[in-house]
């Protein structure tokens, strides 16, 4: 036995919170420039000073309606919407890695996207909806596969491993049913349903970040609740319970968290694929063991979501590609990259 | 932590589904004593260090702490009460050591984290109980295996509780780090009087080291009480269903079993 001073361990401890608060400062100025960015960059040249005049209109009362219509109704909705749907997206994805500690059971891959996506591709060719009610439709069908997979992986209590494989299943089977439909389509309803696939923030209407945001107010109180029972859920059941953790209430709680974030957002903009999955991953690395880095996945999530959907707009002249194209293209390079290192250190993550 | 809290189980029966592996099992854990659990694999005696840890609930009987049934108590007041370390607890990527002995203040911090001095101190205590002061903020995948389980145990000492339940903490560890695991356990039970109890595969180690040593079969206890006083050739073939020769462990006087099999057993008298 030794004995060490206690002021050395509150300055380890504090070393490690302020490397968790220079990160989440770097990623926040980085979402700044992102979101000015987008404010600037278009078809239709408004300058910085514009922009900020615009923006303040409502309260100062200096108006020119056209510029105020690109800026306040075209750009500030879509830039929203990507920030909240990223970092809902973020959210949820490391909230199921951590979970089921796996960087593979983010909800795009354990089939709740799948869910989301089946639900609004049946919306769409067999009951003929549009609009708000395909998103309405793709949320039920992401509660309810997700909801499907816990009761099927249920086995006096749930272990990640069968959620993972149950869910793997899942998204195998979910993808079978929209093939199906598919083939039963006209070609005009598979076009519009391939565009809500690839998801996009081209239709990006102001009421659709508003929802978003009633969402994430109403979630993001009981995720702040559960995220710290994830101090023990980490380590393991056994060591969760020893720690005096409800170990299936949070576990449940968490997942309804993370479930519900991955749905309202794949309701808002389309099952825009990886970013749920690269987000945590990314956070982890800047973190560099500093911390969960829950809060940062999320912001990481926005970041990637806003870049991808800059890349879509403004990458190729005279045309638009929809954002999951970008995600998709990122999210794939990332695997293999992930794939690659996690080759040689032997373990995955 | 100069109060002794009493750990004990009364009729207790654990299994899994309809597999029943402890049955109707009494068990009074001494106090401010070192307590090893013994016997073949299989015999339930993790089952019933997780039962008295409250990580299964009995499907008939109970485990009482303090004379309350334990299962029934609030999880998190259990925690103050009682540290376990589960047989294969998981390290999250990249943690390090500081971070992952915080975690044993769990029990001890409101529901928004607020790290006060007295969780350093835990934490700086814990760490210096171990020796692991100087790897404080070293990555634990890092570390050696005899290290990482000193991480854990001092994780478990920072909960700062009366009574610590290890399941099979030496395994997996070369025979100086099992010893150096076994001597920091004693030095628990003999300089801060903590009651620990521990599931131990190596039968000499736990001969040398138990202040009181139970012997599982089958869920039930064959036989309990001061290793020399119950360590007897009749007892080894009885548990492990293996003869053997009883000698005195030159180093400690205590009972040393050296098996008998059907080679090399020239010296031996049927």
């Amino acid at each position: 036995m030794t004995a060490i001073d206690t002021s050395y361990i509150a300055g380890v401890r504090r070393q490690r919170e302020s490397k968790s608060r220079r990160v989440t400062l770097g990623l926040v100025l980085a979402l700044v420039l992102a979101s000015a960015a987008a404010l600037t960059l278009g078809d239709f040249p408004v300058p910085p000073e514009e922009i900020i005049r615009s923006l303040f209109s409502p309260l100062t009362g200096l108006t020119n309606k056209g510029v105020d219509f690109i800026v306040l109704q075209v750009r500030v909705p879509r830039l929203f919407l990507a920030l909240l749907s990223g970092a809902a997206f973020g959210l949820s994805g490391i909230i199921f890695q951590t979970l089921l500690r796996n960087p593979l059971a983010s909800p795009d891959i354990i089939g709740i996207a799948h869910g989301a996506s089946a639900a609004a591709v049946f919306c769409i060719i067999v009951l003929g909806w549009t609009g708000l009610a395909v998103s309405l439709g793709a949320f039920a069908g992401a509660l309810l596969t997700a909801f499907a997979i816990y009761i099927l992986a249920w086995r006096n209590g749930v272990t990640a491993y069968r959620v993972v494989l149950i869910g793997i299943g899942a998204a195998a089977m979910l993808s079978a049913v929209i093939s199906y439909l598919f083939t039963r389509a006209r070609l005009f309803e598979v076009q519009q349903a391939m565009a809500w696939l690839v998801g996009s923030l081209n239709a990006a209407r102001p009421g659709d970040s508003i929802v978003l945001a009633a969402m994430l107010v109403v979630t993001l109180p009981l995720l702040i609740i559960l995220v710290r029972g994830l101090d023990g859920l980490e380590l393991g059941d056994d060591t969760a319970h020893a720690l005096g953790t409800r170990v299936e209430q949070t576990r449940l709680g968490l997942m309804i968290a993370g479930v519900a974030l991955a749905a309202f957002a794949t309701a808002a903009v389309g099952p825009v694929g990886f970013v749920a999955f690269v987000s945590g991953p990314i956070a982890r690395r800047l973190m560099g063991g500093a911390g969960r880095g829950i809060p940062q996945a999320g912001l990481v999530g926005a970041l990637v979501m806003l870049v991808s959907d800059l890349l879509a707009q403004h990458a190729l002249p005279n045309m638009q590609l929809p954002t999951g194209v970008v995600t998709g293209g990122f999210g794939a390079v990332f695997l293999l990259w992930l794939l690659v290192v996690s080759g040689r250190s032997g373990r995955v993550n | 932590m100069t109060q002794n809290h009493q750990l004990m189980a009364a009729g207790l029966h654990l299994g899994y589904a309809d597999r029943e592996i402890v049955s109707d099992l009494n068990l009074n854990v001494p106090a401010g004593k070192l307590t090893v659990i013994v016997g073949a694999n299989a015999c339930g005696k993790s089952t019933l260090l997780r039962g008295l840890a409250r990580l299964l609930t009995p499907t008939k009987g109970a485990a009482y702490l303090d004379g309350k049934p334990i299962h029934q108590m609030p999880t998190r007041e259990v925690a103050t009460l009682l540290g376990v370390l589960p047989q294969s607890p998981i390290a999250p990527d990249a943690i390090t050591v500081a971070d992952l002995v915080g975690r044993g203040r769990y029990p001890h911090q409101g529901w928004f984290r607020r790290w006060t001095p007295e969780d350093d101190a835990a934490v700086a205590e814990a760490l210096g109980a171990t020796d692991m002061g100087e790897l404080a903020d070293r990555p634990v995948d890092e570390l050696s295996g005899g290290q990482r389980q000193r991480v854990w145990i001092a994780m478990a000492l920072a909960q700062q509780t009366d009574l610590l339940l290890l399941d099979e903490p030496t395994t997996f560890l070369d025979i100086n780090h099992q010893v150096e695991v076994l001597d920091l356990l004693t030095d628990l039970v003999k300089e801060r009087g903590r009651t620990v109890v521990v599931v131990l595969h190596d039968l000499n180690l736990a001969c040398r080291y138990a202040d009181h040593i139970v012997a599982m079969k089958s869920g039930k206890i064959v036989t309990e009480g001061r290793p020399v006083d119950v360590m007897t050739e009749a007892v080894v073939r009885e548990v492990f269903g293996m003869t053997s020769r009883i000698v005195v462990d030159p180093i400690s006087d205590t009972p040393m079993i050296v098996p008998i099999g059907r080679h090399h057993v020239e010296k031996a008298v049927a």
